[in-house]
């Protein structure tokens, strides 16, 4: 198990070190910092100056080492744009990336998961049906379409909800949340339910599929034929089992639900990592984009390796205490 | 006679498809009284499995049970609302299925699923269910029964998992097993003693066996009568000896004719030619006419029922309706 544990681990870091070098060599073409810095009336003296000052002029690996250096140091350079430390504008816009997205995760995941064990268990009733047609609008619909119509119905026409922001949000030191106020709550409803609307239809389809076929499975007719009740039967054995493979999808989608968030705090105009990422993209703000690029595989690495221990949590095949079949 | 512990009157089992409603069990009676070991042989897709699911309330929808009554100790149970026929499940009838190997839920333990079966039906504490688990583990010859029941089934091989399905069928200590080819998928090897635990243990707690197989060798030793089921028909049924040695219906001749034995010497075994014709396409009249070497005129027309022989036999077949049209025919 920690044999395991250290491998994984390993690989974790090869894939990071993957992504640093994509990240840093792609932002190395999307455009000339220096010139969007200066603007047009600069002197080629004084761009020099600042190619210089910003380690520009460095040959690539030299370049490449310094920034891993410093990444795993907890310092992504200073912010091109606004001159402040990387690492701090970051952190300062993760409380409301992550809290939008625990939500929406959560929303996505207990709707999800209650729909599809529903449309499983009732797979011939109208509601069903009418769940099933819905969740392909869920599906195919793209999330800033979903966005704005939910803008245009509950806060422009109904105006039960705000349409942009974070409400009012709490300073705790470390962390400003929005969750403390009836405004800040308020104000994730909107963004909470178009980031998750997509991963909730995906979930409850894959649940409602792998539940149809593990009510197939052998050992669930076993179990009513032993006389359990339908309780017992549905969510006692056929749930557990279906939890396996939802487990891998929903941990993944966790990770594309940050990724993703970068439409809808758009959409929201919401104050999250994923708005300054876009902001940054035009003004090829580099040292933000790459650190962004990175924080986003780290959430990736992060989950997959929580995923993975998981099923040694859920799924007593994969354990290695004992021998495996024999005896 | 006693009442028998288990009757099933008439039964008609049919699947509705887009092309019209599959009859898989026509018109099939049998009993089975206390105790006793009822083999049911038959080829693939005869209706034996569909049978024992009848029986215990279990037919994949959309099929349904389309006639007939069954009766457990004179009681109709064909007709059960779903939650008394789940009490009958497991506490009065127990079911082994096929395949050990995919019978068990994975993800729990033994003890758990034995103790959780334990308990929906018999009210008993934990420590007692889990004690009784034991016990029964033991019997059916699960070495170390105490320390192996906390692992989980893929800890087990194939014939040790069928043991604990066995245990599983048998710990409500219910009156009647109905054993689904409980040996097909296991080595041949491990067939026999998996036979002999599931007799014995059943002979010791006086439970009656239907036991649902291909094979016509483990009938021979295992059952007290036998059944030979036809095209979801029923061909004949009587003591397995008297059935073995003196097959009456021309299939079920046919059958033993197939069985390789050491005491006669064969060139070949004899086979039947053709193949059990599909549910949609049964013949009129008898449903092995087409096969049948001694078929004549009226069973191309006329469905034969069972037909009372003494000792117990019964027969459909023509050839043995004494009053019937063969006489008339030839007199």
């Amino acid at each position: 198990m920690l044999a395991y544990i250290l491998r994984r681990l390993l690989q974790s870091v090869v894939v990071m070190m993957v992504v640093a070098l994509v990240s840093f060599s792609l932002f190395r073409f999307v455009g000339d910092p220096v010139s969007t810095m200066l603007g047009q009336e600069a002197t080629v003296a004084d761009r020099e100056a600042l190619r210089e000052r910003l380690g520009l002029n460095d040959p690539f690996v030299v370049q490449f080492a310094d920034f891993v250096t410093r990444a795993v140091q907890g310092d992504f350079g200073i912010s091109y744009r606004l001159q402040q430390p990387v690492t701090d504008l970051i952190l300062s816009r993760l409380p409301a990336t992550l809290e939008l997205a625990a939500i929406s995760g959560i929303f996505a995941f207990v709707l999800g998961l209650g729909l599809g064990v529903y449309t499983a268990l009732k797979r011939r009733g109208w509601l069903s049906n009418a769940i099933m047609t819905a969740s392909l609008i869920g599906v195919s619909l793209p999330t800033f379409l979903i966005g704005v119509l939910l803008i245009w119905i509950f806060a422009v026409e109904l105006q039960w909800l705000p349409s942009f922001g974070r409400g009012e949000v709490v300073d705790l030191g470390w962390w400003r949340t929005g969750l403390l106020t009836p405004s800040g709550r308020a104000s994730l409803v909107l963004p909470a339910v178009t980031l998750g609307l997509y991963q909730m239809t995906l979930i409850m389809r894959l649940v409602r599929a792998e539940m149809l076929e593990v009510l197939r499975a052998d050992y669930i007719k076993f179990a009513r034929a032993r006389g359990l009740s339908d309780r017992a039967v549905n969510f006692g054995h056929a749930l557990k089992n279906t939890l396996v493979p939802v487990i891998t999808i929903t941990g993944l989608q966790l990770g594309s639900i940050i990724a993703f968030a970068i439409i809808t705090e758009t959409v929201f105009q919401w104050p999250g990592v994923g708005a300054l990422f876009i902001n940054s993209v035009q003004f090829v703000d580099v040292p933000v984009m790459a650190a962004y690029l990175v924080l986003i595989a780290l959430v990736f690495v992060v989950i997959n390796l929580i995923v993975d221990l998981l099923y040694y949590v859920v799924d007593p095949r994969l354990r290695a205490d004992r021998g495996a079949a024999g005896h | 006679m006693a009442e028998p512990l288990l009757s099933v009157r008439d039964l008609v089992v049919e699947f509705p498809t887009r092309r019209g409603t599959l009859r898989a069990i026509d018109r099939i009676s049998f009993d089975i009284r206390e105790g006793e070991v009822l083999g049911m042989v038959g080829e693939s897709g005869a209706g034996k499995s569909i049978t024992g699911n009848a029986i215990i309330g279990l037919i994949e929808p959309p099929g349904r049970i389309a006639g007939g009554e069954i009766l457990l100790k004179g009681t109709r149970i064909d007709d059960l609302p779903p939650e008394k026929m789940r009490r009958i499940r497991g506490r009065r009838i127990g079911m082994v299925f096929q395949d050990p190997l995919t019978s068990l839920n994975p993800l729990y333990t033994v003890a758990e699923q034995i103790i959780e079966t334990i308990r929906t039906h018999l009210g008993v504490s934990e420590r007692e269910a889990r004690e009784r688990a034991v016990a029964l583990l033991d019997r059916v010859g699960i070495p170390a029964a105490r320390r192996r029941i906390d692992d989980y089934p893929h800890h087990f091989s194939g014939g040790m998992r069928q043991r604990v399905v066995i245990a599983l069928a048998l710990c409500a200590e219910p009156e009647l097993v109905i054993a689904d080819e409980p040996t097909t998928a296991l080595d041949v090897s491990v067939q026999a003693q998996i036979i002999d635990v599931l007799k014995e243990i059943c002979a010791e707690r006086g439970a009656a066996v239907m036991l649902i197989t291909h094979d016509m060798g483990v009938i021979a030793e295992t059952a007290d009568r036998v059944a030979v089921l036809y095209a979801g028909r029923m061909a004949e049924i009587g003591p397995v000896r008297d059935v073995v040695q003196d097959a009456e219906h021309p299939y079920t001749r046919g059958l033993m004719g197939s069985i390789p034995t050491l005491t006669h010497a064969h060139d070949r075994l004899t086979q039947i030619p053709g193949a059990m014709p599909r549910l949609d396409n049964i013949p009129q009249g008898c449903a092995f006419n087409p096969r049948c070497p001694e078929a004549f005129d009226r069973c191309r027309v006329e469905r034969p029922d069972p037909i009372g022989r003494g000792g117990g036999r019964r027969v459909a077949c023509w050839l043995y309706d004494r009053a019937g049209v063969k006489e008339a025919g030839n007199g």
